[in-house]
């Protein structure tokens, strides 16, 4: 288990590697960073007082290295725009979207999975079509548009929700339903097929012969089963949440670390866009790899060999 | 003891009893494919939906009461013909938006947009993704670590954020739109074609074909390419409506398809500031885009049971 | 000496999308106690489906009648679930065919030994485990008490197949019923297996529902023999009535497609019954038999009801007569 544990970290650092190489690379794509940096009504005093500043000038390779081993110590640069140290402005704003997306992760999984056992306990039955339909319709629905939907008939034409801003938890709930949504196809469908398996196993017959209560077989020992690929899954989408909440972030003008994405794009904020994308993208590694190590704990297959 | 002859006249009467006491020959492939794909209501229906509005799309010229771009102040906000109000009429029963422009004919030539970038979006990441995905399956060993490596960095990467910036960055003509997703989206393809090869590959008739001295590309497409279709064809449908929906995020938020276009995620975007009092501004193009999107992920799921019914859901 | 487990006229039937199947039809016999019972037939006869039915572990779909079935003088037909799960690991244990599969791999041996007492009795953690070690040293396992702490996936099947003994024992059942225990096993493990159940049944004076297809187990070990055919039972009695006199033409087939030391000469060909199991979907008439039969007459198209030979325990289910039946067995054996 150790030398599992250790050859998957050195393959979760060398993606982190490969994708900052990715990421720093991003803001060259305009050509110029300075001179996307500077904006369209800069002066070329102003470009090369940029490019001095932010280093642009130095060759590459340096520059990578000063940005990456400037990254590791927390340090991202600095904002233009917003007068700040770029680590000090995504800090600020982090803590809002994981709370969306944890909450967004806790309405999924909680509709998810009680329906995929359910539909898998009674397969061909009224539930389990309507838990496979709601899996259709959930993987058609444009996010977006889902998230105008509830805001019109709860916030608008019922008012019975606050459509923008973060006040109270009230504010929490149509993002987080909005964003978690997409979620839950894929995990309804994994946790029927896995449940549909494993109560099929033979070692779930045993454990009927033994005369074991219901709720026991189901969740000592199906579910138990059944649940571990799920984990894998319900990690992996909650890194994909984090990048997809940009969308529901600027719809109810939350101010999470989408929304400063979605900002610092629109002004040409490249290190602010950079940073984010960096952070985004290791926050998923170490969730896939913390994803990983778990799956690997609940099957006694692999730890205990 | 019956003599031989009885015994095997037995055994034929025997076999042949087995035929006529309940069993029910098999038809022929074709004609069970046949029954499987009609019997199907997912796939019939999603791909009806769909050839109707692709129909629609390549016919949009003739079936157009108007000019999409066409704008007039003074005809703006016109509710639908569902709508009971004195402004509603015929000559534009979905309506105008905020500039005037007819929503029929927007939502007309909006299904081109769409079913451009789905099918374009979806090649250029199917090529890239069958490519890397049957290398890794069918050579396997460093091709095949490096290429996970490669796909473990794309799952890394926030796809709309990058494609976001990317478009910011570059520039946002519709090409540069589809090249950005067909660039983010093909690790799907990679995995699917990849698991599909290794699983191919190692079945008796491939190496028949190595024995007999055929090259590997022959070999790939003639022998390889031919059994993992299925899947492939399944992973293709789900991309299309991956880049659909991803094409309509990224012109909702301004960074796709830019204005005047009739893209759908734009009209929602422009429909959002009405919201209030004219809804159907968001919900027309929005249940467009849901309805194209369903009818090709039925189209997929039914192609997918069709041609596989043990792995149904 | 009173029966352990009665069944009368047992049937499951299972509805098809092409047909009513009727994999087990009007099965009866009856265990008593230290007794071992055998029932024997090709795959697909329908003898796990009995067993499962006689569980109550039936497929949900299926549908099980019978005209009475009692485990100990208790009326199990009727019982409703709440009181077979007290009965299913207390009263009546079941071992399966597969051992590689048929523990949970996510949970220590001990785990699911120990759960198997506890379920049915209030007694401590530590009591279980001291009856889960004494009965892994039972089944022939050593260092039992760091067995416990092991997965499934750290032993072998003949190993796992001794657990699964174990496991049933915890909470001494009167009834056993073990479908195929040792088909999934090595030749070399397979009379271990075998030997150790019989000596546990003797040991705890229990009925033995013994399902297997392999004819030298049965000669070994059993004290009643039943033999199925597509899902009906066609011959009953002791083993010594069944191998010694086979009455059923099925039966004679089924000994003279094996070698029997001391019966067999060398050289000479083996039998075999040519044939296949006739569908078992809808209305069926008559002998299930009479497809392959080489006596079959017309008549055997209608029921046939169960003939008793001279001792009345050994009955077979044939319109042929004990006369009939004795001169068809002489002429097979070769002179």
């Amino acid at each position: 288990m150790l030398i599992y544990a250790c050859k998957r970290l050195g393959v979760a650092v060398l993606v982190a590697v490969a994708v900052s190489l990715l990421t720093f690379s991003l803001i060259y794509l305009s050509g110029d960073p300075a001179m996307a940096l500077a904006g369209e009504a800069a002066t070329q005093q102003d470009i090369e007082y940029i490019r001095k500043f932010y280093g642009y000038d130095r060759p590459l390779a340096v520059q990578y290295a000063d940005w990456l081993t400037k990254a590791l110590t927390g340090n991202f640069g600095y904002s233009h725009y917003l007068r700040q140290d770029v680590a000090e402005i995504i800090f600020s704003r982090l803590p809002v979207t994981m709370i969306l997306g944890a909450c967004a992760l806790v309405f999924a999984l909680t509709l998810s999975i009680p329906l995929g056992v359910v539909a898998a306990m009674r397969p061909n039955t009224m539930i389990d079509r309507f838990a496979l339909t709601l899996a259709v319709v959930g993987q058609a629905l444009p996010s977006f548009w889902f998230a105008l939907i509830l805001i019109f008939w709860f916030g608008i034409v019922w008012r019975l929700l606050p459509i923008s801003g973060t006040e109270t938890w009230l504010n929490f709930i149509m993002p987080s339903v909005a964003l978690g949504y997409y979620v839950t196809p894929a995990v309804m469908r994994l946790t029927r097929a896995g449940m549909l398996e494993v109560l099929a196993s033979d070692y779930i017959r045993t454990a009927r012969a033994k005369g074991l209560r219901p709720p026991v077989v189901l969740f000592k020992h199906a579910l138990r089963n059944a649940v571990i690929p799920v984990v894998s899954l319900a990690a992996v989408q909650f890194g994909f949440m984090l990048g997809g909440s940009i969308v529901i972030e600027t719809i109810f003008a939350i101010n999470g670390l989408g929304y400063l994405a979605w900002e610092s794009i629109q002004r040409g904020d490249l290190p602010v866009m950079q940073a984010i994308v960096l952070i985004l993208a290791c926050f998923y590694i170490v969730l896939t790899y913390l994803a990983d190590m778990l799956n690997a704990f609940l099957d006694p297959r692999i730890r205990v060999t | 003891m019956a003599p031989p002859q009885d015994i095997a006249a037995e055994a034929v009467a025997g076999s042949r009893a087995v035929l006529n006491v309940g069993e029910i020959l098999e038809p022929a492939p074709a004609e069970l494919l046949r029954r499987r794909i009609f019997g199907h209501a997912g796939l019939l229906i999603g791909s009806g939906v769909l050839l109707l509005i692709v129909m629609v799309a390549l016919l949009a010229p003739w079936l157009a009461p108007h000019d999409p771009l066409d704008q007039d102040l003074t005809r703006k906000l016109i509710p639908p013909i569902w709508h009971d109000s004195a402004k509603a009429n015929w000559v534009y029963p979905l309506g105008t938006d905020g500039f005037g422009r007819d929503y029929l004919s927007r939502l007309i030539y909006g299904a081109r947009i769409s079913l451009l970038i789905g099918v374009a979006a979806m090649c250029i990441s199917g090529i890239i993704g069958t490519t890397i995905g049957v290398a890794a399956g069918y050579f396997g060993g460093k091709v095949d670590m490096m290429v996970n490596f490669i796909i473990t960095s794309r799952l890394s990467l926030p796809v709309v954020l990058v494609a976001l910036a990317v478009v910011s960055l570059v520039g946002n003509s519709l090409w540069i739109v589809i090249s950005v997703l067909g660039l983010l989206i093909w690790d799907r393809f990679a995995v699917v074609v990849r698991s599909s090869t290794q699983q191919v590959r190692n079945l008796d008739y491939v190496a028949a074909a190595q024995a007999l001295g055929c090259s590997k590309a022959r070999i790939i497409m003639t022998e390889i390419m031919p059994n993992i279709a299925n899947n492939l064809i399944v992973v293709a449908t789900l991309e299309m409506a991956h880049a659909i929906l991803l094409e309509a995020a990224l012109s909702f938020l301004g960074l796709g398809v830019q204005p005047p276009q009739p893209s759908w995620g734009l009209m929602v975007a422009e429909g959002k500031g009405y919201m209030f009092f004219d809804p159907w501004l968001v919900g027309i193009p929005g249940a467009a885009l849901f309805a194209l999107v369903l009818a090709i992920n039925l189209m997929g799921d039914g192609v997918r049971d069709v041609t596989a019914p043990e792995r149904r859901n | 000496m009173s029966e352990i487990l009665e069944v009368a006229s047992l049937s499951v039937d299972i509805p098809l999308a092409s047909g009513m199947l009727h994999p087990v039809q009007g099965v009866g016999f009856s265990i008593g106690r230290g007794e071992t019972l055998c029932l024997v037939g090709e795959s697909g006869c329908g003898k796990s489906l009995t067993a499962l039915a006689i569980m109550d572990l039936l497929p949900r779909t299926a549908i099980r009648t019978a005209e009475s079935l009692i485990l100990n003088g208790e009326d199990i037909l009727n019982a409703g679930e709440r009181r077979m799960s007290d009965l299913r690991g207390n009263a009546m244990g079941m071992i399966f065919q597969e051992p590689m599969t048929s523990l949970n791999p996510s949970y220590t041996i001990g785990n699911q030994l120990e759960e198997a007492l506890l379920r049915h009795r209030r007694v401590s953690r530590r009591e279980a485990r001291d009856r889960a070690v004494m009965l892994l040293e039972k089944v022939g396992i050593t260092a039992a008490a760091s067995r416990l702490r092991q997965y499934p996936h750290q032993l072998s099947g003949g190993l796992r197949q001794r657990v699964m003994i174990a496991m049933t024992l915890m909470c001494g059942p009167d009834l056993i019923i073990a479908d195929e225990p040792t088909t999934a096993l090595d030749v070399t493990i397979q009379a271990q297996i075998l030997l150790l159940l019989a000596g546990l049944q003797k040991e705890f004076h229990m009925g033995l529902l013994l399902i297997t297809h392999d004819l030298g187990v049965v000669a070994r070990v059993a004290d009643q023999v039943v033999v199925m055919y597509a899902g009906q039972i066609v011959e009953t009695g002791t083993a010594e009535q069944v191998f010694a006199v086979p009455r059923h033409p099925y039966t004679q087939g089924l000994l003279e497609c094996i070698p029997i030391p001391g019966k067999t000469r060398r050289g000479a060909n083996l039998g075999a019954i040519p044939g296949m199991v006739p569908s078992l979907i809808g209305e069926l008439r008559g002998c299930r038999f009479r497809q392959r039969c080489a006596y079959a007459m017309p008549v055997c198209a209608t029921d046939v009801a169960f003939r008793a030979a001279e001792a009345c325990d050994h009955v077979y289910r044939c319109l042929l007569t004990p006369a009939q039946c004795a001169d068809n067995a002489q002429r097979k054996v070769p002179a």
